[in-house]
């Protein structure tokens, strides 16, 4: 049983339009699935492993989604069982995913700093591109890597000022990516930031230093992904209007979530 | 064909219903199952005040199942009368809702509080492994059940389910205690406490380092104890652990079960429940069966 409910999830069969590794245990995979019609920038889609032994779907944030709202672009890296089964896979072969899932970015007539490190880079694309076709203002972009190994960068540097930060110093800034923001004197109005959790935690800090407003998009083990659960939270400032405790629901209240409003 | 099952006085349109903890209020699976096709939703587990439950990660998967370490974070009694109830009256489903506390007084408020609300039963979980306090303490011992289940029915005003844990020597003493004390059912099993340890951490998968295991590989257990339970005690089961498919559900009914939850395999396939109440009837036309409760326990009778 397959079909679109009427909150705009689709559970579907999408289909394997393109795979490719594009990096070190990065892989980038074109998925044709009635999920992109509603997608935006910042959701994810869950995937479902096809082994019985493999139970909870995989969160994979939306990378692109292509002109015509037909296809997603998921790039992800291959860090357990689901995802290398995943990446085994190849054009023409189905997956079964749930989607689109969550609240993505909001877009903000203001400049920007588009801050991401490692896996957390991916949605960033995304955002970058809506960004500019909305000309919503200066977009800068602050990439974190470990290494020279790097990937979409390309695709960064079609929507914005593309700033590096490498972990061994090997390309651009070394260190991360509040190194580069500082090192590289950029400022802006508001920072977008997809990345680790001490990575966000400094964000959060870094803009309540500088009065800016911040996004951020936080992970976690999810099972359901659609809010049921209540596997997936994280501490708020204030009391969550649904679940009435200092908690929120990553999958559908997040996982992008205005700083103020969450303990990171 | 008839598919109606009976619990104290209940009557259930079929025998399916949801696992506590895994459908919250049915808000969110009602977007995929129509809420009006299951004989009943079981919910969340719900306290006289808010829990906000352990910290993250509270989820970690494992072959063929999963833990979790929830800790029953829910909104408290309050909310949950105000808007969970409302929501699922507009449905043509039974309401059960499950009942969690600290200690025997905030089970007793609970259970109190809900005497005047329109809910068909009274699920009493004192099987969750995943808090330090309450939940399991009162589910491991005969002389405890038996004393928790008798207060509860001092004041229910509804049927009283008690959820018992497969986490004890022997889960038929659980049952009988439960049924002494004037239980109109029991629901079996809850989770297995268990670990995981992720090696690249070199730490605990989970916050609260335990969790409870559910999933498809926990099912021969939970058959296993309903067909024990059903020997033991006269009262009906409510069959869970594991179940994924209508397969599943038969086998438990056929072990003993009057009626089966589906829990984890709403996480990974939403439409569970509708598909197994679908496989249930094609089952019972192939194999020439005009009332599902000539199935319930079959395999005692052979």
């Amino acid at each position: 049983m397959m079909s679109e409910n009427l909150n705009g999830h689709v559970t579907d069969y999408g289909t394997i339009l393109k795979q490719e590794s594009i990096a070190q245990g990065i892989y980038s995979m074109w998925l044709e699935t009635k999920a992109a019609k509603d997608a935006g920038a910042g959701q994810f889609v869950s995937l479902y492993s096809s082994n019985g032994a493999t139970l909870l779907p995989r969160p994979i944030s939306i990378c692109e989604i292509n002109d015509e709202k037909t296809a997603l672009r998921l790039v992800y890296r291959v860090v357990g069982k689901g995802t290398r089964e995943f990446s085994e896979m190849n054009a023409g072969e189905k997956i079964k995913l749930i989607g689109p899932l969550g609240n993505g970015y909001t877009l903000k007539n203001k400049t920007a700093i588009l801050a991401a490190g490692g896996i957390g880079i991916p949605p960033v694309v995304e955002l970058a591109k809506q960004l500019k076709q909305a000309d919503k203002g200066k977009i800068n972009i602050v990439a974190g890597y470990r290494n020279s190994d790097m990937f979409l960068v390309e695709e960064l540097r079609r929507y914005g000022n593309v700033f590096i930060a490498t972990e061994d110093g090997s390309v651009g800034t070394k260190g991360n990516v509040l190194d580069a923001i500082r090192e590289n004197h950029i400022e802006a109005e508001v920072i977008y930031a997809c990345g680790p959790l001490p990575m966000l935690r400094a964000v959060k800090q870094y803009a309540g230093n500088n009065e800016m407003e911040a996004q951020l998009s936080l992970e976690e083990r999810m099972a359901c992904g659609i809010g049921a659960c209540l596997g997936c939270v994280c501490k708020t400032t204030k009391k969550d209007s649904h679940t009435n405790v200092n908690n929120t629901r990553i999958c559908t209240d997040g996982p992008v979530f205005d700083a103020n409003e969450v303990e990171i | 064909m008839n598919t109606k099952i009976n619990i104290a006085g209940v009557e259930l349109k079929n025998p399916v219903m949801t696992a506590s903890g895994t459908f919250g209020s049915g808000m969110e699976y009602s977007e995929f199952v129509d809420l009006n096709k299951l004989g009943a939703v079981v919910t969340k587990g719900v306290a006289n005040v808010p829990w906000e439950g352990n910290p993250t990660p509270r989820i970690a998967e494992t072959h063929g199942g999963m833990l979790n370490a929830i800790g029953l974070q829910n909104p408290g009694i309050d909310v949950f009368v105000n808007r969970d109830i409302p929501f699922l009256k507009e449905y043509d489903t039974k309401i059960i809702v499950n009942v969690c506390g600290h200690t025997k007084e905030e089970y007793l408020e609970v259970v109190e509080r809900l005497s005047g609300e329109p809910v068909d039963m009274l699920e009493i979980n004192i099987s969750c492994p995943n808090v330090k306090q309450g939940g399991i303490g009162f589910g491991q011992n005969a002389d405890s059940v038996f004393d928790i289940t008798d207060a509860v029915k001092r004041v229910a005003v509804q049927p009283v389910i008690m959820k018992l844990s497969p986490n004890v020597t022997d889960i038929t003493e659980m049952a009988k205690a439960a049924e002494a004390a004037g239980a109109d059912a029991v629901s079996l099993i809850n989770t297995l406490t268990g670990m995981k340890i992720d090696i690249e951490r070199q730490t605990f998968a989970l916050a609260n380092k335990t969790g409870g295991l559910s999933g498809p590989v926990i099912k021969p257990v939970a058959v296993r104890m309903v067909n024990q339970v059903a020997n033991a005690v006269a009262i009906p089961i409510i069959g869970m652990g594991g179940i994924a498919n209508y397969e599943d559900a038969i086998e438990f009914i056929l072990a003993g079960a009057t009626a089966v939850s589906v829990g984890t395999a709403n996480f990974y396939h939403p439409y569970t429940t509708l598909e197994i109440i679908d496989g249930i009837e094609k089952y019972m036309a192939a194999h020439g069966c005009e009332d599902i409760n000539e199935l319930i326990g079959k395999v005692n009778r052979v």
